[in-house]
């Protein structure tokens, strides 16, 4: 078992493993990537970067996508 | 065989360099479920379609995102910025909206007010200035104000989008003279967003010689959706035909339709 770190998704606090990256904090989420963005600490990261950037401790990020609206 | 809206001459309906087929535009906002969401903008004829930006629900609890249901091959898809009360809140969304999108095309929202939703000029004009620079189509929601409007345009924005009324209210078109005014000022076009309730609104607003009008509540919350989709195709059509063909002046005493002369004794 990989150590944990403590991270906020969408506001709320999750563990992930160290070294986590992002795309692999979508697939533990089960979340495809092609349906949403991703902000890393108040900074997008494009789709195809998403492999490359790792989750530290106490990090912010938030996953969204489209929903109804006017 | 041309239709009698066929022998009249428009001007084609363009945004921000891209032209579309429909002046009115829909939101996806309050459908009862999605089915009759997706009836209701077929029915509609819009070919934009507004859509929101909001945390995926991690727990599965809610609904999907909207894409599920709306083929964006199909409709263009307009992101907004609902929600946000801050020029800073507003410039985040619309770029969340950019990545998630297939458009740089954004509707700007900046609220003031929660009971009233009425705009944020100062905010609006802010992000607006600061979207444009970063490459946006923006189409502004905005008051019914002419100086706010040409503002705005001076900001650069794509569209100027005045209220009717505010937004959900159904109460109509409360300021024909303010939103004309705008419409003979601004070289952008003129999309009325927000407040239309039922086919007459729609029409009305039209007639006034606005480029289009954005809706969303009006036909989520009908009766019978797909069928006030229908209508107000029908009153967006009926307002831009009679605004082109141009209204007898209004005159304060009778003029008889039929012939004074040839009366019997």
């Amino acid at each position: 078992m990989s150590e944990m770190v403590q991270v906020l998704v969408n506001g709320e606090p999750r563990s992930v493993a160290r070294g986590a990256t992002l795309l692999g904090l979508l697939a533990t989420l089960e979340l495809d990537p092609r349906t949403v963005v991703v902000e890393h600490n108040r900074a997008i990261v494009r789709r195809l970067k998403l492999g490359d950037v790792t989750v530290a401790p106490g990090d912010a990020i938030e996953l969204v996508h489209f929903v109804g609206g006017g | 065989m041309a239709t009698a809206l066929e022998t009249i001459r428009d001007t084609p309906f363009t945004i921000g360099e891209r032209t579309f087929h429909s002046r009115l535009m829909v939101g996806t906002g309050k459908y009862r479920d999605n089915a009759t969401m997706v009836r209701a903008i077929e029915a509609s004829g819009a070919e934009i379609v507004t859509v929101a930006v909001r945390r995926v629900d991690l727990d599965r609890s809610k609904e999907e995102g909207v894409l599920h249901h709306l083929d964006p091959a199909k409709y263009f898809l307009l992101a907004n910025t609902a929600g946000c009360y801050t020029a800073a809140d507003a410039v985040r969304y619309a770029q969340l909206g950019r990545e998630a999108g297939f458009n740089d095309f954004i509707k700007l929202e900046v609220i003031g007010d929660q009971e009233t939703l009425l705009p944020d000029v100062q905010g609006l004009l802010e992000a607006a200035r600061i979207l444009v620079k970063d490459g946006f189509k923006v189409l502004a929601y905005t008051n019914e104000d002419l100086i706010t409007a040409l503002r705005l345009e001076e900001a650069g924005v794509a569209a100027v989008m005045p209220l009717a009324s505010p937004i959900g209210s159904g109460l109509g078109l409360v300021n024909p003279y303010g939103v004309r005014l705008i419409k003979r000022r601004l070289r952008v076009p003129v999309v009325v967003d927000a407040g239309v309730g039922t086919a007459s609104d729609a029409c009305l607003t039209m007639e006034q010689g606005v480029d289009g009008i954005l809706m969303n509540t009006a036909l989520a919350a009908a009766q019978d959706p797909p069928a006030m989709a229908h209508a107000m195709r029908l009153a967006v059509e009926a307002g831009r035909a009679a605004f082109l063909a141009g209204r007898m002046p209004r005159r304060e005493v009778a003029t008889p339709s039929s012939p004074v002369t040839g009366m019997l004794d």
